[in-house]
């Protein structure tokens, strides 16, 4: 969760793929590590979408007769402190923990690339104090600007979704502005504009489009840290409010039956380990896709 | 040499003020009233705004800003709204447990990282350089927390050799150190394995094989010293997740250091505390990422300081 600078992306050469998406999509299903990505991030996505057919009873209902069980055919990731089943809550637990991850990493896409678009293409004062700002906010270490975030904000859904997008916004920006700075004095543009094209024209239809493929790159590992973070926060305590099935506070409450209940922390911690690893698996597939110069078999 | 590190140290200074610029307004940012959320609800009027006053709350902002910062420089942070005691003995009793766990981290991370990257790229293809590519990409996907505790189930539950929590002892410090250092131990296994592979192409590595030197001498010695600078970069950067790390490690083994006295002054709205050790935090990190730019300078003899 705390990635921010090595995870950022490489994104030389990739504009020219980007615009013929079929030919992506062809790169990308012969990745085999990122076929396999795809693959797992497809059936939690299934099984967190189809949770209420799946699992009809109540994730959120204690059921005081059947607490602590262990793994069983009828139970078969075993059951919480509060008697609910792990398995249920885990599928429940993907939904908020998918849409806190869709919601930051759009959240950080919407602030970050527009101020880096105008940051790097029209440079000057406004420029230096977007640098300055961004700067400020990278000598905090992520994890931490987050934790503080929610600390000021409170607890909740909301504030964990501003708190984890705020806190990567800056490498959007930083990433934006690298590719509007580049772009900007390419001879495409300097045709564009003896041709009396407007700075909004150039800015829409020549700059942002170039940004397309390693910002989908960054969001896709993005998604990835956004989700390790709210789980950390969720761990502490300060997250998602119980009793809604978040996967990082399911694991929190796991720990204090840690040496007599091994499953309730271990379960729901390999479903944000498998996340995590799938969007790493399926971004660094897209960052090859999108590189026409890297040979793939 | 010692122009260049007085330079940087010079050029800090902007930032660490920005720091806390940033730090006192999100601490400003809290909804609700400090004087009434230290005193509580039954707290009368009269009192609450008595503390106002006291504690400065009465005047504007920068007023307010000018009067932290200059406390602030003379080590003065405030008192713990819950324990009464100065902001900074709370944080001087805990910061040397977290800078003991992020050093040992960051060594094993420096050295295990390293070695692994080396053992890759040197058999870059073979099944050694797939299976430490595939550990470090798990690495890299792992919930520290989560890892902590399946470590703490296996180590200590299971096994019982080493403690499950606490402090004091070597023995405590394996599993939080192991829990730390393997996000960082993968970033650095990535980052040398193609730094190094991409030197191991150049042409005076060619040379050094052709004047018939071993491969410890060609690899070690020729190749590694120039694959270091960035990952002498990363490591530094590491730092920063490193300590995010710590603040979530140290609640998993009951580690007494800044990031639960972080964490636990959250859940108790002690914002003095959480004010304090934010600040320490975001210095420490600071502070770092200046001594990698000068370790820079010693690893990269192009950089100029004179």
């Amino acid at each position: 969760m705390w990635t921010r600078a090595s995870t950022t992306v490489s994104w030389a050469g990739a504009r020219e793929a980007a615009r013929t998406p079929p030919t992506v999509w062809r790169r990308l299903r012969r990745h085999r590590t990122a076929v396999a990505g795809l693959a797992v991030l497809a059936t939690l996505l299934f099984v967190a979408a189809a949770a209420p057919l799946l699992f009809p009873e109540d994730p959120t209902e204690p059921r005081f007769e059947r607490v602590l069980r262990p793994p069983s055919w009828e139970h078969p990731l075993g059951t919480d402190n509060l008697g609910r089943d792990l398995l249920a809550r885990i599928a429940y637990g993907g939904r908020v923990s998918f849409v806190i991850g869709v919601l930051a990493v759009s959240f950080s896409a919407l602030v970050g690339v527009p101020v880096g678009l105008l940051s790097g293409y029209y440079g000057g004062k406004f420029d230096l104090v977007v640098q300055r700002l961004v700067d400020l906010l990278l000598a905090f270490p992520g994890f931490l600007l987050a934790l503080t975030l929610v600390a000021v904000l409170g607890v909740g859904v909301t504030n964990v979704v501003v708190a984890v997008g705020l806190a990567s916004a800056p490498v959007y920006v930083r990433l934006v502005r690298g590719v509007a700075l580049s772009v900007r004095q390419q001879t495409f543009v300097e045709a564009a504009r003896a041709l009396g094209a407007s700075d909004r024209r150039i800015l829409f239809r020549h700059v942002l489009p170039n940004c397309t493929a390693p910002v989908i790159v960054q969001s896709t590992l993005q998604l990835g840290t956004a989700i390790l973070t709210a789980a950390g926060l969720g761990f502490l305590g300060l997250g998602v409010k119980p009793p809604t099935p978040e996967w990082g506070t399911m694991l929190g409450e796991g720990q204090t039956y840690l040496f007599s209940s091994w499953y309730m922390a271990t379960f729901p911690g390999l479903a944000i380990f498998l996340t995590v690893l799938a969007f790493n698996l399926l971004g660094d597939g897209l960052r090859d896709a999108l590189d026409p110069r890297m040979k793939l078999p | 040499m010692g122009a260049y590190i007085l330079r940087r140290l010079a050029l800090a200074v902007p930032t660490l003020v920005g720091v806390t610029v940033v730090v006192f307004a999100l601490i400003r940012l809290v909804p609700g009233d400090p004087a009434r959320l230290v005193l509580g609800l039954q707290a009368s009027e009269e009192e609450v705004q008595r503390l106002r006053v006291q504690l400065g709350l009465d005047q504007p902002l920068p007023v307010q800003y000018a009067r932290f910062l200059g406390r602030l420089v003379q080590g003065d942070l405030g008192r713990s709204v819950v324990t009464g005691e100065p902001v900074t003995r709370e944080i001087a009793a805990r910061l040397p447990a977290t800078v003991q766990l992020a050093v040992a981290s960051t060594l094993l991370a420096t050295v295990a990282g390293m070695a692994a990257g080396v053992i890759s790229a040197t058999r870059q293809y073979s099944w050694v350089d797939y299976l430490v590519m595939t550990v470090a990409l798990f690495g890299i996907s792992l919930p520290v927390f989560w890892l902590g505790l399946m470590l703490m189930l296996l180590f200590s539950v299971h096994l019982r050799w080493l403690p499950a929590g606490g402090y004091g002892t070597p023995a405590h410090l394996v599993l939080p150190t192991i829990t730390l250092a393997a996000f960082s131990v993968a970033i650095i296994a990535r980052m040398t394995r193609s730094s190094l592979l991409e030197v191991l192409h150049q042409d005076y590595v060619r040379t050094a094989w052709a004047k018939g030197l071993g491969a410890r001498a060609v690899v070690l010695r020729h190749a590694l010293k120039n694959a270091l600078i960035p990952v002498v970069t990363v490591i530094g950067l590491q730092f920063g997740g490193l300590l995010g790390g710590a603040i979530l490690t140290e609640t998993v083994f009951a580690w007494p250091g800044m990031g639960r006295l972080l964490v636990g002054a959250i859940v108790a709205r002690d914002y003095p505390v959480v004010q304090g050790a934010v600040l320490v935090f975001a210095a420490l990190f600071t502070l770092v990422n200046l001594a990698v730019d000068v370790l820079y300078a010693y690893v990269d003899p192009r950089i100029h300081y004179g």
